[in-house]
């Protein structure tokens, strides 16, 4: 009786992953909890882990694969047991594997809430085989009422009765409170991406509680009910020549492509942006850097630590810039989390400081030089990269002036940070050399007025101009 | 507003309610002379002498039966029972009587009598004296069952239940007779039926009545060491239960706790969770547990019958639970 290994649901808004590169080989032995593949998000790149243990009989798709949430990718069973019937199948023409009905296996339904027709029929239990043909067969057990509603014909067994809709997977099944799974239906909430604290993995109050703050709203695949196409075999990257002449190549989105440009469209769409601009002069935020610079213990002070340190401090004296809009209200935060965006290979990722103005210099130098390296490296958890309320962007250090910035939704601001830079200004009476920067704020104009928006950037111009009143 | 104990407010209760209405009187074992074995009927035969304040042989069955036709032909009997470990003797009179005559006569009598006196364990009084029976009585169509946990509501509850037309069964606690609290002054009555919030909290409701009251309060309080808020929902009627307050607390901490001091098998805590989980199943993040008297007889050794027994630290290892907490 082999357990079905689905594809996992390893962030909130992940709806597909790609198989980056299988651990355990067919045949190797798997324990609960053994990793077996690595799977790269829309976000990160995360690990696969066994929820049965026993050998690992079958890759049923191979490394490179890009699958949706909830198709197989593997059966584990006895070792030598005959897998022949769960032959991998097309993600289009995913069917239930046959021999696995075993409503007992311990396994987390991987997306109970947002589960697709396909994927749903990819978990269930089959029919049996050795039943006797008079009698029907057992009906299908579908994940959710509305997506079997939506099914498309599905080849199923032909007496399996259409739209017979049961909420329940008894091989596949999150284990939920009530309130939790009542709760995570109201809101949308895919149960099978929520690691549950109580007893077995049961996902509770707490568990939702703790993944609502840094989920990002309104990305849910269950929001909006959309069943998520099957992604088209993700292609290597290659040089097409056309008969024309004119070589291009055409490099396939990834999933973190692709949620950069529904968030970004999000953003810019319907999100009233309005900007302003400010010059800070940076002379004693510069002697203040050389200064701790000089004391030679502890991380590296980078500009970009002060200017986290200033907004968190800023943002503490003006809430109204620390909020988010929630389409029926705006949420003011009673925490400052400032969101850092850090270019990263393929586009960026906007990691956390939580409580940033609470934090030391010396501890914001430490933890953002410890999340940049994380995220170029891909290894943050999805809990490090949500739940800002407020986000900085820093070109300076690729020699832009100034620019401005796209809201992280559903954040209200966002600062674009531009290069600190010498400038002959106007200095107490006197034509001087000053070291200047240029900070643009982006509002979200339902949440911030253009007077709000102006008072925080005033106190973060006078914090970063006398870098003690940080601390005052 | 007066500090009385227990013991007091029900016999301000019952001298207020015999002042009122000259069909009230009361009957049992050692009520008159001795002013009742545990002084709840003290100065009440000489204020209203012989004729309302009888004593009676020895005989449960008997003299709750007198009740129970005293009650059909118009007066408004209270009827002793020494403790409700004795009243086994009279549950036929109870059940088969006095719970029966309305339904039976086809709504011509009523018996608005008024069964009275103290259940549950005390101190070592062996198997058979440290019974808690109101899921006995509860489980009975006809029969109200009324357990108050403090002076005011002991006095209340009392008044409401004598001014009753059908039988109440009055469960007092034999620990709380000397249990003192505030009673509003004058005519204080208390609906039967309506639960009490003893304590808001916003984590947990532990929902309790009688001598698990008490108890509950003082999990409460550890729980509030660290930062556990807990809401203490006294039943205070059994039947007619406020199902109401249960489930709208439920609804509010979303994780029960039911305290008891009875027998865990189809006790009123079974009751309780029942319709929590059939009218709120969706507020539940957490199955409701029940914390309950041991499912032995009492045992006579001090240690045993303190194991047996509910006690705070018990209560607050079942909010633990219920709160996922390790």
């Amino acid at each position: 009786m082999a357990t079905k290994v689905v594809m996992e649901a390893l962030s909130p808004t992940m709806e597909e992953g790609r198989l980056v590169e299988w651990k355990k080989g067919e045949g190797d032995d798997v324990a609960v909890g053994d990793v077996l593949a690595e799977v790269e998000t829309d976000k990160a790149v995360m690990e696969l882990v066994a929820r049965a243990g026993g050998t690992l009989l079958k890759h049923v798709v191979p490394a490179g694969s890009t699958v949706p949430v909830s198709q197989l990718v593997a059966l584990i069973g006895e070792p030598g047991e005959k897998v022949d019937n769960g032959k991998p199948a097309p993600a289009q023409e995913q069917t239930a594997a046959p021999g696995d009905a075993s409503p007992s296996a311990e396994r987390k339904e991987p997306a109970a809430t947002g589960a697709r027709p396909k994927s749903a029929s990819g978990t269930q239990p089959a029919p049996d085989q050795d039943r006797p043909e008079s009698m029907p067969p057992a009906p299908p057990v579908e994940a959710a009422a509305k997506a079997e509603a939506r099914a498309e014909p599905e080849p199923l067994p032909p007496a399996a009765p259409a739209g017979q809709a049961q909420h329940r997977a008894p091989g596949a099944r999150v284990k939920a409170s009530p309130l939790a799974r009542r709760i995570a239906a109201e809101r949308g909430i895919d149960l099978g991406g929520i690691p549950g604290s109580g007893p077995e993995g049961r996902v509770v109050l707490r568990d939702l509680e703790r993944a609502r703050a840094p989920a990002a709203p309104a990305v849910s695949p269950a929001a909006d009910g959309t069943p998520a196409p099957a992604s088209p075999p993700r292609l290597p990257a290659a040089v097409t020549r056309p008969t024309d002449g004119t070589p291009y190549t055409d490099v396939p989105l990834s999933q973190l492509r692709k949620t950069i440009a529904r968030r970004l469209t999000q953003s810019l769409g319907p999100i009233p942006t309005f900007y302003l601009t400010t010059e800070v002069d940076m002379e004693r935020s510069w002697d203040a850097r050389e200064a701790l610079k000089a004391l030679g213990d502890g991380p590296k002070v980078s500009f970009n630590d002060i200017i986290i340190k200033a907004v968190a401090a800023a943002l503490r004296q003006h809430p109204a810039c620390n909020a988010w809009w929630q389409d029926d209200r705006i949420r003011y935060w009673h925490e400052v989390h400032v969101s850092m965006a850090v270019a990263i290979e393929d586009g960026l990722i906007t990691p956390v400081i939580r409580h940033a103005d609470r934090k030391s210099l010396r501890e914001i130098a430490a933890e953002s030089h410890d999340l940049a390296a994380r995220a170029r490296t891909r290894r943050l958890a999805p809990e490090e990269y949500t739940g800002g309320t407020f986000s900085v962007s820093n070109l300076g250090m690729l020699d832009i002036d100034e620019f401005t910035a796209v809201i992280n939704p559903p954040e209200a601001g966002i600062l674009a940070v531009g290069r600190i830079a010498e400038q002959a200004v106007a200095h107490a009476g006197q034509l001087a050399v000053r070291r200047r920067l240029r900070l643009t704020m982006s509002c979200d104009h339902r949440v911030i007025d253009g007077a709000t928006g102006a008072q925080f950037l005033k106190t973060l111009k006078a914090m970063l101009e006398n870098p003690l009143a940080m601390v005052w | 507003m007066a500090i009385v104990t227990y013991r007091d407010a029900l016999n301000q209760a019952l001298r207020e309610e015999m002042q009122r209405d000259p069909d009230v009187f009361l009957m049992g074992e050692e009520v008159g002379v001795y002013q009742g074995a545990y002084k709840v009927s003290r100065g009440l035969l000489e204020e209203f002498g012989p004729m309302r304040v009888v004593d009676t042989p020895i005989t449960e069955l008997g003299f709750a039966g007198v009740g129970v036709g005293a009650a059909m032909v118009g007066l408004r009997p209270v009827v002793e029972f020494m403790t409700w470990n004795f009243a086994l003797l009279a549950i036929d009179q109870l059940v088969n009587s006095a719970a029966k005559i309305r339904y039976m006569s086809g709504g011509q009598v009523g018996v608005p009598a008024v069964f009275r006196g103290p259940g549950g364990a005390a101190l070592q009084l062996g198997a058979q004296h440290s019974q808690a029976f109101e899921s006995y009585y509860a489980h009975i169509p006809g029969l109200k069952v009324v357990m108050p946990a403090t002076p005011a509501d002991a006095k209340g509850l009392l008044k409401s239940a004598i001014r009753d037309d059908d039988p109440v069964v009055f469960i007092e606690g034999e620990m709380l007779y000397n249990l003192k609290g505030d009673v509003p002054d004058g005519d204080h009555v208390i609906p039967l039926g309506v639960a009490d919030v003893k304590r808001p909290g916003r984590d947990v409701t532990i929902v309790c009545h009688s001598k698990t009251v008490s108890v509950a309060l003082k999990a409460a309080e550890q729980l509030a060491e660290e930062e556990v808020d807990a809401e203490v929902l006294d039943l205070r009627t059994i039947r007619p239960m406020d199902t109401q307050a249960v489930l709208s607390a439920v609804g509010r901490t979303h994780r029960c706790v039911v305290a008891e001091e009875g027998w865990p098998f189809a006790g009123v805590g079974a009751q309780v969770v029942d319709v929590i989980q059939r009218e709120v199943f969706d507020e539940l993040d957490a199955p409701v547990l029940r914390v309950t008297g041991a499912d032995v007889p009492m045992p006579y050794n001090k240690h045993l019958e303190k194991a047996a027994k509910v006690d705070p630290a018990r209560v607050v290892a079942a909010v633990h639970a219920v709160l996922y907490r390790d």
